[in-house]
């Protein structure tokens, strides 16, 4: 293994790696987030055992922070070194000819989702964490006592149309970094053409369902509330 | 100097053998002092590189373009003959042998012949442990197509890109070697001439192509591999850069030149659009296997064809004129390459042309496509077929076979093949004279050595199809190796060649003079302007038929030609850059010379043979009435030229050809 | 269709270490059928008789097969066709009145020698580290039949070798990477069975090598195939990285 991932390849791989983690657990944070709509109980036994379940709070959540990073970071060093491995630049390119927008501008809709994961965690991560580690105050995750916080505050935050909507725009910056992202990941792990067609569809399915379901659940709270 | 062929004794299937049994061998400690220069890196040059660093010789290889992957070998496209007897046929070495010499039209060297067929089979061998993906059959072994003019299958090939795969072979063995350090791979350099030392050829002078600088290399022998003339004509299709500037020079340097009137026209190339044309593009010649070759029969439908009135489908079957069936029924359109060019050339100058220029015939797959609609229709069960359903399958088989041409012919003439005939016309494709050889592929210069098609080579006066591969690298991986071998074991004790010698001085300044000469002319016409003069005149009268009165008039026009370019070339740019212009003119210069003696080779030859026709030696009656006539009690020898100065001073040393086993028959092919 | 007059807009750079610049010219009269490099041609005959230094340009063969004539023409490796070189390209692609700008393979590994000459000697160091079989030219080797080779994996190793060292995959790339052109290599060599001895070693130096010359990291948006003139497909990028995976896991 020495040096495979300090090779471009290897690199590569490494952000695939990375991605799919994250595309699996955007598939999971949508499912519970769907919960939300379908039963607020349900919702709240699942929040609550997510944010107090210590496997997951203090083993797959530094791996899921330590994945949002690493590809971010290595999304930026990447980035620049391609652009340091163009040189000149041309004055005319038609780059529409060959290849997506979407595929050519990973970049953009990478810092688009950025800004909002930063957003998002000034919403809900960082309270989270400052209430229940920092300030000791855990009302509202017990069971029984006064009843769970968590929906409460999922409704509260979708009340504000100017947050809804940065929200269902950054959901479409998602979309079409996964348009291209899903079926690429697939691509550096060296997926072949037998397999190409379904994958597209599948990548296609994904990339659309997944933000279309975090902007339904926004709507839905917005609309309903 | 008497021309000595160097040819072992003994019966010919036994020479090479024994030669190599009883040659000296250098060995590997003193190898590594030895030198050698390589100039020009495709099959042959290429391989030869490979396998003299490999022996363990310290090799500089020179390339103009700027990988040896580019050489023009790798246009080739149909295959490469080897005589391996896969397909049950009845193929041998003998076979090979014999349809080489025949094809040649009896104007090789039976020794040379019969030792390219020897190591043939080596050469699949090599390349598909080198990684060529050579076509295979669904059993995994490999494929066999046959070619024009011979009966057996023995064409290997790798689509339609034979020559560019084993190219990269041959390049892949470079880049191991220079990888290993024991090729100097100098690209973008050109050899602007050789350097002898006490009558042996010890170095080069090359010009650095980036930065002009002239450069002086020393070797203990040189290699001359720099491929054919054919650009003497301007349009050919050889690349752009393909020149005779080394083989000429060392013709300069004390090299015979030998048979430069023996030139292939192949007959299936896209025809000339207009003046502005740079180069021609060939079409396989396994086309001529489906399609037929027609002009209208009526030259008032050849006329308004010409001038755009007519379309080539609006001719009924009655009114065209197939001209190859109806002059040779037994081989109609499959006869050999010079036959079936000339016979294009005749109709053309009998105003039957299909182009606006007048040169072009078609080449029409109606009738194969129709035969093949009807054939997969029966196999299919389709009852009662209509003739579009017929077409639409007929297109499917004929697709499959030739589609990447069809494409191609698409691409540059923007006509659907498929709905419309193809126009053709011959072009200048592959010299077959070159630098005379030895036995050992040497020239009339000790130390020097010329491999390929740049060689005046094993093709006699005609090559036959997939053959030129199977030459260059049987010369550059099995033959080179063992004869320079032989003569390097002479130099183990000589030590490096010093470059900082009179004789290296000497040189430079010629080069450097002619260098100048150009960049100071301060002439009138661009390079190509005489280019294009200069092949004019060859390609009207050195072409596909010549005569006396012709050749004579073309040896006084080049000469003026050449009068003009030295007092009226402009180069501009300077010589320290990248200077194309300036690199034109000195290979032009140099056609010019070598036009001329071509000319002269031409007149000589007072026959017809292969590639070479002559309009005064064709048969006068019987069936063979108007069909070249060769002359084997006059004519059976090479012509090896000594340079005198004046291209039209040269003389002529005679080297006879003895044909021990091979009787000599005219061909037919009526 | 009438000729043409067309404007240029072309880039010019004395050397390597020039400062260069597009600069306007002016052809006028080009017929429908020249090739793009004949036109090419008749604008340097006409800047040779006025004196001026022509264009300079790669290109040799002008059949396609070679590999050595690039430029990006409008924006795209050689030109707005598909499936040709630019010495396939031909003029009844354009219009008249047309502005077309031609400007040089774009790429750190490619730098300009003169004004749409690139270097493209990185693409040769990669070959040298490893684009080979280690077999020797003696001929001593085994009959070429003795060892069948399924006629699939022989037809996929030859689409993968027509690549013509053009480098069109590299100019159009946004991150110029050259995965296509060291994945063509190693794919041809990975489905042989003569290449299954040293697939580990060529991978890794293959690709170590290209990391060295500057290429960019390949993002998948798959513009090369879509240039490449000879239709390499990027399956074969796919290839290299399983083939990099595993000889890393070796």
């Amino acid at each position: 293994m020495n040096g495979f991932f300090k090779s471009s390849i290897g690199r590569k791989v490494a952000m695939a790696l990375s991605a799919f983690f994250l595309m699996f657990f955007l598939l999971q944070h949508l499912a519970i987030n769907l919960l939300s709509v379908i039963s607020p109980d349900l919702f709240n036994e699942v929040s609550h055992f997510m944010g107090t379940n210590p496997l997951i709070q203090f083993a797959l959540q530094p791996v899921l922070i330590f994945g949002v990073v690493f590809h971010f970071v290595m999304g930026f060093i990447l980035e620049l070194k391609n652009k340091k491995a163009n040189g000149v630049a041309y004055a005319k390119n038609n780059g529409a000819a060959n290849s997506s927008w979407v595929s050519r501008n990973m970049i953009w809709s990478g810092i688009a989702i950025l800004a909002f994961i930063i957003l998002h965690f000034i919403d809900f991560w960082f309270p989270e964490i400052n209430t229940k580690f920092i300030k000791g105050d855990w009302s509202g995750t017990m069971a029984g006592v006064e009843g769970y916080r968590y929906y409460e505050e999922l409704v509260h935050k979708f009340v504000n149309p100017v947050r809804v909507g940065a929200y269902v725009v950054a959901f479409v910056f998602l979309a079409l970094h996964l348009m291209h992202g899903f079926t690429s990941a697939f691509q550096s792990m060296g997926g072949t053409a037998g397999r190409k067609k379904t994958l597209q569809a599948i990548g296609k399915a994904y990339s659309i369902f997944v933000p279309v379901g975090f902007i339904f659940v926004a709507l839905y709270h917005f609309f309903n509330h | 100097m008497a021309l000595d062929s160097k040819i072992p004794k003994g019966p010919i299937k036994d020479k090479w053998t024994d030669y190599k049994n009883h040659i000296n061998l250098v060995n590997p400690a003193n190898k590594r002092n030895i030198d050698i220069i390589v100039v020009g890196t495709g099959l042959a040059g290429g391989s030869a590189a490979a396998t003299l660093a490999e022996l363990g010789y310290k090799v500089k290889a020179f390339a103009y373009q700027d990988s040896p992957r580019r050489a023009h070998s790798i246009a080739a496209q149909g295959g490469i003959n080897a005589a391996k007897n896969y397909q049950g046929d009845g193929d041998s070495n003998y076979r090979l042998f014999y349809d080489t010499v025949k094809g040649g039209d009896y104007r090789s060297r039976e020794a040379n012949v019969y030792r390219l067929a020897e190591v043939s089979g080596n050469i699949i061998d090599q390349c598909v442990a080198q990684g060529v993906p050579f076509a295979r059959d669904y059993g995994g072994l490999l494929d066999n197509r046959s070619f024009g003019g011979v009966l057996v299958s023995r064409t290997f090939y790798a689509k339609g890109q034979t020559g560019q795969q084993l190219l990269l072979g041959a390049y892949s063995a470079m880049n191991r070697q220079i990888a290993r350090g024991k090729i100097e791979m100098y690209n973008r350099h050109e050899m602007l001439d050789v350097v002898k030392i006490d009558g042996k050829a010890r170095g080069i002078i090359a010009r650095n192509l980036i930065t002009g600088e002239i450069e002086r290399h020393s070797a203990h022998a040189v290699v001359i591999a720099t491929g054919g003339y054919g650009n003497v004509y301007f349009l050919s299709t050889n690349a752009m850069g393909s020149n005779a500037t080394a083989a000429w020079k060392i013709h300069k340097k004390g090299a015979y030149f030998a048979n430069p009137c023996y030139t292939q026209i192949h007959p299936t190339c896209i025809p000339r659009s207009g003046d502005y044309q740079s180069k021609l593009t060939l079409m396989s010649e396994s086309l001529r296997n489906d399609g037929r070759i027609w002009v209208p029969a009526k030259i008032e439908d050849a006329k308004a064809i010409q001038q755009g009135k007519l379309k080539p489908t609006d001719i009924a079957e009655a009114d065209r004129d197939y001209y190859l069936e109806r002059r040779y029924p037994a081989f109609g359109n499959l006869v050999p390459r010079d036959v079936a060019s000339r016979a294009a050339k005749e109709r053309c100058d009998a105003g039957y042309g299909v182009n606006a220029t007048g040169e072009a015939v078609y080449l029409d797959f109606a009738a194969a496509i129709e035969r093949y609609g009807q054939e997969q229709a029966k196999i299919h069960n389709i009852k009662n077929a209509s003739a579009e359903k017929i077409y639409e399958l007929g297109q499917a088989i004929v697709e499959a076979k030739y589609g990447n041409l069809f494409q191609m012919y698409e691409k540059i003439v923007d006509q659907n093949p498929y709905k419309t005939p193809m126009m053709i016309y011959p072009a200048t494709h592959y010299t077959m004279g070159g630098v005379w050889v030895d036995y050992n592929l040497m020239t009339t210069v000790e130390g020097l050595y010329c491999i390929g098609e740049a060689n005046f080579s094993d093709h006699g006066a005609n090559r036959l199809g997939a053959s030129a591969l199977m030459q260059g690298l049987a010369d550059g991986y099995f033959v080179l190796p063992y004869t320079i071998g032989d003569y390097l074991s002479h130099d183990i004790r000589t030590g490096t060649i010093p470059t900082n010698t009179p004789e290296f001085d000497a040189v430079e300044k010629e080069v450097t003079d002619r260098i100048s000469f150009f960049m100071n002319n301060n002439g009138t016409k661009s390079v190509d302007y005489f280019h294009k003069k200069l092949g004019k005149v060859m390609w009207d009268k050195v072409g596909m038929s010549r005569n006396a009165q012709g050749l004579t008039e073309a040896m006084a026009e080049i000469k003026a030609i050449r009068e003009e370019f030295w007092k009226e070339v402009k180069v501009p740019g300077s010589a320290n850059e990248l200077n194309p212009e300036l690199e034109k003119a000195g290979r032009v210069a140099d056609f010019l010379e070598l036009g001329e003696l071509f000319a002269k080779d031409a007149l000589v030859r007072e026959e017809s043979c292969g590639g070479h026709f002559r309009e005064e030696s064709v048969e006068l009656d019987g069936e063979q009435k108007g069909e070249a006539k060769r002359d084997d009690v006059n004519f059976a020898f090479v012509s090896a030229w000594e340079y005198k100065g004046e291209p039209a001073d040269a003389v002529l040393h005679k080297e006879e050809l003895e044909f021990k086993d091979i009787e000599l028959k005219q061909r037919s092919y009526k | 269709m009438d000729n043409m007059n067309l404007t240029l807009k072309i880039w010019r750079q004395k050397d390597s270490n020039a400062k260069g610049q597009m600069v306007d010219y002016k052809v006028t009269d080009i017929s429908e059928h020249m090739s793009f490099l004949e036109m090419m041609d008749v604008l340097n005959e006409q800047l040779v008789n006025s004196g001026e230094e022509p264009v300079a340009f790669d290109h040799d063969c002008r059949e396609g097969i070679c590999g050595m004539c690039s430029l990006y023409i409008n924006g795209e490796a050689h030109g707005p066709d598909r499936g040709i070189t630019t010495c396939q390209l031909h003029m009844r692609m354009f219009n008249d009145g047309d502005t077309i700008t031609i400007e040089p393979w774009r790429a750190a590994a490619f730098p300009v020698i003169k004004d749409l000459i690139v270097d493209r000697m990185s693409f040769e160091r990669i070959q040298h580290a490893g684009g080979y079989i280690s077999v020797n030219t003696s001929g001593n080797t085994q009959d070429a039949n003795s060892l069948p080779i399924s006629k699939h994996a022989a037809d996929e190793a030859m689409d993968a070798a027509t690549c013509i060292g053009c480098g069109a995959c590299v100019a159009t790339c946004k991150n110029s990477s050259a995965m296509l052109f060291v994945g063509a290599k190693v794919s041809q060599y990975a489905l042989l069975p003569q290449g299954q001895v040293e697939a580990a070693d060529r991978v890794k130096n293959m690709v170590a090598q290209m990391d060295l010359e500057g290429f960019g990291n390949c993002t998948n948006t798959g513009a090369c195939e879509v240039e490449c003139p000879k239709g390499i497909s990027l399956d074969n990028i796919a290839r290299m990285n399983r083939e990099l995976m595993k000889a890393a896991l070796k």
